[in-house]
């Protein structure tokens, strides 16, 4: 059976996404990325340190990466717009994520902003890509304000806590079928990207637990496995869990048996 | 001396300095370098003729890691 994700009118083979933020070492973030399978790269658009040299992290993405720019900065949806604008004009492309954050202690989306902005720019010529609150209405409302995919957290930004959220999230998977649900942030562990898919994510986009990893080379290749796993898995159609034991080996017709 | 503000930072520059020769003077990899002045981003095939005027607000951003 063909398993195809399309995009804003793009088909991505990978259902893997990556970060590019917090590597140690900016050539093994080009391994990793070469490593994950990842077409769709994040990045994010920041004032220079004039007194510093800063490093072109651009001359370490690999060549047929699609970029994806982040509006990570922004507080509103008027700056979310703004960042996502410059960097178009910059000829960064048109594919953006959302990011619509005004708490600093748990980094989570603004959704009310984040859907003035994902209406913006979708109306703009943006693909457009919200991080967003696992919400039921205001996925609705994305969807209607021509979000290409939905991106609700798993858990907080950069906690490795996994998927917390995960009921809200099925919510979403079961009720929103206009566009693909990409499971962002909070991702720790390959197990938890591959459960996000089991439950019938269409893809996940991780970014520390690659990041931080002591050979994150190896661990883009194990989000990588985790993430098709699951996938398969999620086609394949699991059976139910059951409160007792289901043999199996038949019970019956034992040799012994009078 | 003409006074603008260069990523939110009031600086006074020398007059007539253009902004190609201004992005040079700073510690930073000119190809990296996307300049934003007034609200409106400038390509780099322009950096040479654009000279900065009193009032100016100029941004010099870059594209950086992020998730």
């Amino acid at each position: 059976m063909e398993d195809r994700l399309v995009i804003g009118g793009r088909e991505l083979k990978s259902r893997f996404l990556i970060g590019t933020g917090k590597f140690g070492n900016k050539q093994v973030m080009r391994e990793a990325i070469v490593s994950s399978g990842a077409e769709l790269v994040t990045v994010a658009l920041r004032r220079i340190d004039i007194e510093n040299n800063n490093e072109n992290i651009l001359a370490f993405i690999p060549e047929n990466i699609t970029l994806m720019i982040n509006t990570s900065g922004a507080r509103n949806a008027r700056e979310a717009v703004r960042i996502a604008r410059i960097a178009r004009e910059a000829g960064y492309g048109n594919w953006v994520k959302i990011e619509v954050i005004n708490d600093s202690r748990y980094l989570l989306p603004d959704n009310y902003e984040t859907v003035k902005a994902t209406e913006a720019l979708a109306a703009d010529g943006f693909i457009v890509l919200p991080y967003m609150n696992p919400d039921l209405y205001a996925a609705r409302d994305l969807v209607r304000a021509g979000a290409a995919a939905i991106m609700p957290l798993g858990s907080f930004i950069g906690s490795n806590q996994g998927l917390r959220l995960k009921i809200l999230i099925d919510v979403l998977i079961e009720e929103i079928d206009e566009v693909p649900i990409i499971v962002d942030a909070g991702i720790g562990l390959p197990s938890h990207a591959a459960r996000a898919m089991e439950a019938g994510a269409d893809a996940v986009l991780v970014n520390t637990a690659v990041a931080v990893a002591a050979d994150p080379v190896r661990m883009a290749v194990a989000f990588s496995k985790a993430i098709e796993a699951g996938r398969m898995a999620c086609l394949a159609g699991a059976g139910r869990e059951q409160r007792t034991a289901a043999a199996s080996s038949p019970l019956a017709g034992f040799l012994y048996n009078e | 001396m003409v006074k603008i503000v260069i990523n939110g930072r009031a600086t006074e520059i020398a007059d007539n300095t253009g902004l190609r020769d201004l992005v040079v003077s700073c510690k930073v990899k000119p190809e990296a370098v996307v300049a934003v002045l007034n609200d409106h981003v400038i390509g780099k095939d322009l950096w040479t003729d654009i000279v900065l005027n009193e009032g100016d607000r100029l941004e010099l951003v870059s594209i950086v890691g992020g998730g």
